[in-house]
């Protein structure tokens, strides 16, 4: 059964693009917001608290966290797909069928990544028209990359355990809504330490404050500091305890 | 008695407090059509469903081609094709797409191939490039019914496969069932229309309150009445056989 399991995910990849490359509008949405917030925060709020030096510094103090927030953002059409195709019958169709049945759960999560980095893409090329400027070479973009990834590998499996519990297709999206919004609570948009004390201690333990600031680091050219480890061990972390309830969701799903 | 396709035992299965299923029997001979007859909420799903490995019963047995639907489900899998209550198809890729992505699912050599001839039998040939969401109900169920084909397993499953279709795509419907059943193939159907089980099903098994009550050929279940008294009656034609008479000469004039 598992020997198929390359060439299946592969298949079923293959058809799920396909729904993203008709339906382009999903990648808009996934991307108009974060570039929403991008001219928000530097052309209305950015004199206001801008680290000074005019609004191309700021747009490259704002892009690692608006990148998250667009990964949060496609995430949750990842839920939506995995729950309509539940809701049609073509989720028990593949389940009757002699396939790798961890395929079709694969199969969303890598059409996930695909959609997420071209929604990014996207989102850094109008950054870049608004003045964002990095010296970072091609190992320090590989690196970004790798994390860009890897949160998006972690948060797309919460993405499935979302899509498989839910009831309903609103049900599907909203458990992406917290995940938008830590951002905003990090030291994604100002320096965490201008906050008071308990939320202060917030941001800077959790995850999004740790990955900003070594994607940050990255664009700066400057050596990354240990935030690099808490980063890793934040998007693995999710992603491991992520991965292994999706994979108990499913199967109570299937059996 | 091993040359039985499914050999159906003592199946029972509860949702929480609901026993749906208390004790279900049956057996279905290889190459036959076999109609499971009941009204909703009879448990018909929930038997197709354990059957095709997609749920697990909570006692019985179940054997489907000669491997038990608990112990040695991938070999079941590899046996059955199944065409839900519900159209399984994918409705933003087109006719033909959806074809070929089972083909590949299935491990077949020349997907394309298998997608054009089975468009073509099943006469989708002119709707192949078009998205499955522009389809008619119908044509929706031939395809999903097609896609079942792919493979050529021995075993296929339909579940209540023309509920919400009109007269006319029901009888495509039936034509298509009863070209499987030609070919060789066993078909286990589930109906609440008696009239579909009549036309179609060799044998024919009514499930009632979550056992089989009655089972046998037409003519079988037809004896366990008492012998009909002859009667002369004037036959009127229903409105379907209106229905379907005046929209078949509609259709040859236009």
């Amino acid at each position: 059964m598992t020997t198929h399991f390359l060439g299946d995910t592969i298949v079923l990849l293959g058809r799920s693009m396909r729904h993203i490359t008709r339906s382009l509008d999903t990648i808009i949405t996934v991307s108009v917001m974060p570039i929403a917030l991008m001219l928000l925060f530097v052309y209305v709020f950015g004199g206001a608290i801008s680290p000074g030096g005019g609004p191309g510094r700021y747009v490259t103090y704002l892009l690692p966290g608006i990148l998250l927030i667009t990964i949060a953002m496609g995430i949750s059409y990842t839920a939506y797909r995995l729950f309509t195709d539940m809701q049609s019958g073509i989720f028990e169709r593949f389940q009757s069928m002699p396939i790798a049945r961890s395929a079709v759960l694969w199969a969303h999560v890598l059409t996930s990544v695909v959609s997420n980095l071209i929604s990014l893409v996207i989102v850094v090329l109008v950054a870049l028209a608004m003045g964002f400027r990095t010296s970072a070479g091609p190992l320090a973009w590989l690196a970004v990359l790798g994390i860009v990834v890897l949160f998006t590998l972690a948060v797309t499996w919460l993405a499935v355990i979302a899509g498989l519990s839910a009831k309903s297709t609103d049900g599907a999206g909203a458990f992406s809504y917290p995940i938008i919004f830590l951002p905003f609570i990090s030291s994604a948009f100002v320096a965490t330490g201008t906050m008071p004390g308990p939320v202060r201690a917030f941001a800077d333990n959790q995850p999004v404050t740790s990955i900003v600031n070594t994607i940050r680091d990255l664009f700066a050219r400057q050596p990354v500091s240990a935030s690099i480890w808490t980063a890793l061990a934040w998007c693995l972390g999710i992603g491991i305890v992520a991965y292994a309830l999706a994979v108990v969701t499913y199967r109570r799903k299937i059996s | 008695m091993t040359t039985q396709v499914i050999r159906v035992q003592g199946l029972h299965k509860s949702y929480k407090d609901l026993h749906v299923l208390r004790g279900v029997d049956f057996d279905v001979a290889p190459g036959t059509i076999f109609a499971l007859l009941g009204s909703n909420g009879a448990g018909k799903t929930t038997v197709v469903k354990i059957l095709s490995t997609l749920l697990k019963a909570d006692a019985g047995t179940a054997v489907v081609n000669g491997f038990d639907v608990a112990a040695q489900p991938a070999n079941v899998r590899e046996s059955i094709s199944l065409t839900g209550q519900f159209a399984a198809v994918d409705e933003i890729l087109t006719g033909r797409e959806n074809l070929v992505l089972v083909a590949r699912l299935r491990h077949q050599k020349g997907p394309g191939k298998i997608a054009d001839d089975l468009l073509e039998r099943f006469q989708l040939t002119d709707a192949a490039a078009r998205k499955v969401a522009t389809y008619s109900g119908g044509m929706r169920r031939r395809l999903d019914i097609a896609m079942s084909l792919i493979g050529d397993p021995p075993v296929i499953f339909l579940d209540e496969p023309t509920t919400g279709l009109d007269p006319q795509a029901r009888i495509e419907v039936w034509n298509s069932v009863r070209q499987l059943a030609g070919r060789g193939a066993t078909v286990l159907l589930t109906t609440q229309y008696l009239d579909e089980a009549e036309q179609l099903a060799g044998q024919i098994a009514i499930l009632h309150q979550g056992t089989i009550i009655a089972t046998g050929t037409l003519a079988e279940l037809k004896q366990l009445f008492p012998p009909a008294i002859v009667e002369y009656v004037e036959k009127q034609p229903s409105l379907e056989d209106i229905f379907l008479a005046i929209t078949a000469t509609t259709a040859k004039e236009s």
